[in-house]
C-alpha cells in the first residue's frame, strides 16, 4: 500500500460491478485479500479499553484478532475468534457493523471506523480456504442436550455446548440445515455451499449432530425428547417464521407472495436455476413492500430474476430498518424506492393476476411507541404503480407450533417464548430459549448472542445435576 | 434418505409407495400430511397420509403425476429412496380428538373423488377400529381408474361407487349419486367429509349445504414448506384468511372460498407445462417451453 495514504478512510473493498451483479446471484462483496486486510488493521488503534468489543453482542476479542491480522498470523487470529462466534464467515457479512462494533471504534469519531466486519470476513474465509478447523472437544460428558433450529442460534447454542463437551444434536424441520442462512438471506449476499455450509461443517466437526426433517411439535415434541429420547436439556431456537400480510383488497392474488416465500423458492429450492425443480413467479414488474433487509433481499433477488422492482416503505429513508450497506446497494443495482408510500390495495385482472397496486403518500406525524415519527396518510393522494408481482416483507412472529404442544412454557402476547436474557431460561424446566423465538424478528448475531446465553444457562443447569 | 420398501401403480397414473419414515409414522393421525423431497434438485411436494403402520415405522403415500416432479416420483423402485420425507404436517381430522362414545351417536358420510381415496382411507379405517361404521362415496372417471377398493370395502360400513361413465356402480359425478341416498333413499348424515379435486369439494359443499349436512374438506393447494412459513397455502375460509398447512388441511367446507383455491392453483401452471415439456423431450428437446430459446 502507498505510503501518503489516508489513514482516516478504510481501505475499500472490492465489489462487482453494480450493472454485472444485478444479472447474476454470484457474491457482491469480493472481500479482502492478505495485502488490504493487513493494511486495513494497520489502522486499528488497539485501545486498552476497546469500545468495539461492547458494541459486538458475542464480545469478540477484536483488537486482539486485528493485532494478529497486522502481524499475518491470521490462523491465530481465527483462534480468536473462535473462543466467542462459531460463524464468523457468516457475521463478517451479514452482522449491521455499524450499529455495533464499527459504531464504537475510536477511529470512527474523525474519520471512517476500521473495517471490521470485512476484517472478519477475511480472517474466517481465509481459515476456510487454508483448512484451518475449530479445536474439537476431546471427549464428551455423556450429557444429552436437543437443539431446535440450525438458525444462527441453534448453531451457537449447539456449538458452544459442544466445546464444553455436551453431546448434542440439533433438529431442523427443513430439508437443510441454516435457517434463515439457508432459506431467508441470497446467495449473493451470503454464499450457501461456499459460506454457510462449511460455519455448519464446523460445528458438525464439534461433535454436533443434526437431524433435518423433523418438526418440533408434530415429529415429535420437547416432552419426549425429554422423557423418551434422554435429551436433559433443550434449546429452542425455532425462529420467527411467520410472515405477515397487510389485510388489504386483493392481497390473495395471484402474483402475491411472502418474502419469506419468494425468498425460499429463490434461497433454499433454488428456484433461480435451471436444474432445480422448484417455479418461481416469472415476474416483469414487483413491488416489494417493507423496508428492512428482507425487503431487500427479495427485491435484489426479483431483479436478479429479470424485473423491474420498486420498494415501498411507508416512512422515509431515514427510517429504513435495512443496513445502510444493503440499501446502498439495492440503489446502486437500479431499485426505485417509493419512500412515505403505503399500499392500500392490490389491483387484479379478471383471471385474479395482480395488474398493480394502489399507495397513498404518507409525511411524518408525531413520534410512535417506537420513537420512529409515525406515518400518516395524505389524503387524496392515491396514485397506481403497475406491476404482475407484490412481495410482502412486513416481517415475521414466532411459529405457535412449539409453545402449543409443549406442557409450561409460557409465550406472551406477540406469541413470543418467554425466556430470561442472561441465561436463556424459560418458564419449563430444563427448557432455554433465544433468537427471534424469544425476541421476534432481529438480526443474525443477537440470535447469536441468545444461543450462547442459553449455552452457558444450559450449562450451569446441568452442572448442578 | 428414507427407503421405498413397496411400490405400485394403482391405475393410470396413480402410484402407491410405502415409505420408511420411523418418526412420521410414530406421531401421525389421519387428517394429516408429510412433505417429500425426491432429491436434491426436487421440489417439496405435499402429500396426503393414506395409511400408516407404528410398529414397522412406515407410512403410505398414494400420489397421481400432474407434473414434472410427480412424474419423476413415478420411476421410484423398491429400494429406492427419498431425499427428504417430513411429517406429520397439518392437523389431525377433527374426530381424532373426540370421544368414540359419542362419535358413535354421528353418522358419517365420507366421499372422495379419484385419488382423494387416499386420504380418506386413514380416516374411515380409524373410525372403523373406534367401533364406527361410515358410509363411503368413492367416485373416478372409469372403473379402471378406481383405487383402494378392496381396503375401503372393509374399512366402510357402507361403500358405493360413482363412474362418469357408469363402468362399474352409480352412473355419474359423486354429487348425483349423494342426492340419489339422502333424497331418494332417505338416508341421514350428520357429517360429511369430502376429499378430492378441488371442483369436486365446490360442488358437493354446493349440494350438502343445501341438504343441510356439515362438511368437512380437505385442501391441497401449492406449499412449500409446509410448516407456516411461506403463506402460499393460504386461503380464505369465512371472512379469514387460514394456511392450510397450518390451520387445515381441513376447513368448513361451507366457508371455504374455492373459486380463489382454484385460482391460486394456477399459479405456476406455466412453470409446470414447461418442464414437464423439457421432462419429456429430453436430450431431444428442442423448443415449446419458451425458455430454451429453440422456438428463436
Amino acid at each position: 500500500m502507498e505510503a501518503n495514504r489516508d489513514m482516516m478512510k478504510k481501505i475499500p473493498v472490492r465489489e462487482q460491478d453494480p450493472k454485472v451483479r444485478a444479472t447474476n446471484f454470484k457474491e457482491v462483496c469480493l472481500g479482502y485479500n492478505m495485502e488490504e486486510a493487513v493494511a486495513e488493521a494497520e489502522r486499528c488503534l488497539n485501545c486498552k479499553n476497546a469500545k468495539c468489543v461492547a458494541g459486538c453482542p458475542v464480545s469478540i476479542d477484536i483488537p486482539a484478532f486485528i493485532r494478529e491480522v497486522k502481524e499475518g498470523n491470521i490462523e491465530e487470529a481465527a483462534r480468536v475468534i473462535a473462543r466467542s462466534s462459531a460463524l464468523p464467515a457468516v457475521c463478517g457479512r451479514v452482522c449491521p457493523q455499524e450499529t455495533q462494533c464499527e459504531g464504537q471504534c475510536i477511529r470512527g469519531i474523525k474519520g471512517e471506523p476500521v473495517s471490521i466486519g470485512k476484517l472478519e470476513r477475511f480472517v474466517a474465509d481465509w481459515s476456510r480456504e487454508h483448512g484451518f478447523v475449530p479445536d474439537a472437544p476431546e471427549k464428551t460428558n455423556g450429557k444429552k442436550v436437543a437443539v431446535i433450529g440450525s438458525g444462527p442460534a441453534g448453531l451457537t447454542c449447539a456449538g458452544d455446548l459442544a466445546k464444553m463437551g455436551y453431546e448434542v444434536t440439533i433438529f431442523e424441520a427443513l430439508h437443510e440445515a441454516g435457517g434463515v442462512l439457508t432459506y431467508g438471506i441470497p446467495e449473493f449476499r451470503l454464499p450457501k455451499s461456499g459460506v454457510v455450509q462449511p460455519e455448519i461443517d464446523n460445528v458438525k466437526k464439534l461433535g454436533v449432530k443434526i437431524e433435518t426433517n423433523v418438526v418440533i411439535g408434530k415429529s415429535v415434541t420437547i416432552d419426549e425428547l425429554m422423557e423418551q429420547e434422554g435429551f436433559q436439556a433443550v434449546f429452542i431456537g425455532s425462529g420467527a417464521g411467520l410472515p405477515k400480510f397487510m389485510g388489504i383488497p386483493g392481497e390473495n392474488a395471484n402474483g402475491v407472495f411472502s418474502a419469506n416465500e419468494y425468498l425460499t423458492r429463490s434461497n433454499l429450492m433454488k428456484a433461480f436455476r435451471d436444474d432445480y425443480d422448484t417455479p418461481i413467479m416469472d415476474a416483469k414488474k414487483v413491488v416489494v413492500v417493507g423496508g428492512g433487509n428482507v425487503a431487500m433481499d427479495a427485491a435484489r433477488t426479483a431483479l436478479r430474476l429479470g424485473a423491474d422492482v420498486h420498494i415501498v416503505y411507508r416512512r422515509s429513508e431515514k427510517e429504513l430498518p435495512a443496513r445502510v450497506e444493503e440499501v446502498h446497494h439495492a440503489k446502486e443495482e437500479g431499485i426505485v424506492f417509493n419512500l412515505l408510500t403505503n399500499p392500500a390495495e392490490i389491483l387484479t385482472d379478471d383471471k385474479g393476476w395482480v395488474r398493480g397496486i394502489i399507495c397513498r403518500r404518507m409525511e411524518l406525524g408525531e413520534p410512535d411507541e417506537s420513537g420512529r415519527r409515525r406515518p400518516v396518510e395524505v389524503p387524496g393522494s392515491e396514485f397506481e404503480i403497475e406491476a404482475d408481482t407484490v412481495i410482502m416483507a412486513l416481517g415475521t412472529s414466532p411459529n405457535p407450533l412449539i409453545s402449543n404442544t409443549t406442557k409450561g412454557l409460557e409465550i406472551n402476547r406477540w406469541k413470543c417464548i418467554i425466556a430470561d436474557e442472561s441465561n436463556g431460561k424459560t418458564t419449563k424446566e430444563g427448557v432455554y430459549a433465544g433468537g427471534d423465538a424469544v425476541t421476534g424478528a432481529a438480526t443474525v448475531i443477537l440470535a447469536m448472542e441468545a444461543g450462547r446465553a442459553g449455552a452457558r444457562g444450559i450449562d450451569e443447569f446441568l452442572s448442578q445435576r | 434418505m428414507y427407503q421405498i420398501l413397496k411400490a405400485e401403480k394403482l391405475a393410470d397414473k396413480i402410484y402407491l409407495m410405502v415409505v420408511e419414515a420411523p418418526r412420521v409414522a410414530r406421531a401421525c393421525e389421519p387428517g394429516e400430511f408429510v412433505i417429500v423431497k425426491i432429491d436434491e434438485e426436487g421440489e417439496r411436494i405435499p402429500l396426503t397420509i393414506c395409511d400408516f403402520d407404528r410398529e414397522k415405522g412406515t407410512i403410505t403415500i398414494v400420489f397421481q403425476t400432474v407434473g414434472a416432479s410427480t412424474q419423476k416420483m413415478s420411476s421410484l423402485k423398491k429400494g429406492d429412496f427419498f431425499r427428504d420425507f417430513v411429517g406429520p404436517l397439518g392437523n389431525p381430522s377433527e374426530f381424532v380428538h373426540e370421544d368414540p362414545e359419542d362419535l358413535k351417536k354421528k353418522k358419517y358420510l365420507f366421499v372422495a373423488g379419484g385419488v382423494g381415496a387416499a386420504p380418506v382411507y386413514p380416516q374411515v379405517k380409524w373410525l372403523k377400529e373406534h367401533g364406527i361404521d361410515a358410509d363411503v362415496i368413492v367416485g373416478s372417471k372409469t372403473k379402471d381408474m378406481l383405487i383402494l377398493k378392496e381396503e375401503m370395502e372393509k374399512a366402510a360400513g357402507q361403500l358405493y361407487i360413482a363412474t362418469d361413465d357408469g363402468s362399474f356402480g352409480y352412473k355419474g359425478m359423486v354429487t348425483g349419486l349423494i342426492e340419489e341416498l339422502v333424497e331418494k333413499q332417505g338416508k341421514k348424515y350428520d357429517v360429511c367429509v369430502a376429499i378430492g379435486p378441488m371442483i369436486m369439494m365446490k360442488f358437493v359443499c354446493l349440494l350438502t349445504k343445501k341438504l343441510g349436512i356439515p362438511t368437512i374438506v380437505s385442501l391441497n393447494p401449492i406449499m412449500v414448506d409446509g410448516t407456516g412459513m411461506c403463506g402460499a397455502c393460504r386461503v380464505t375460509v369465512g371472512d379469514k384468511v387460514k394456511f392450510a398447512c397450518v390451520d387445515g388441511p381441513e376447513f368448513d367446507g361451507h366457508l371455504v372460498n374455492f373459486d380463489e383455491a382454484m385460482m391460486r392453483q394456477q399459479i405456476y401452471k406455466t412453470q409446470e407445462g414447461r418442464a414437464m415439456l423439457r421432462l419429456k423431450e429430453g436430450d431431444t428437446h428442442h423448443g415449446g417451453c419458451g425458455q430454451c430459446g429453440g422456438n428463436e
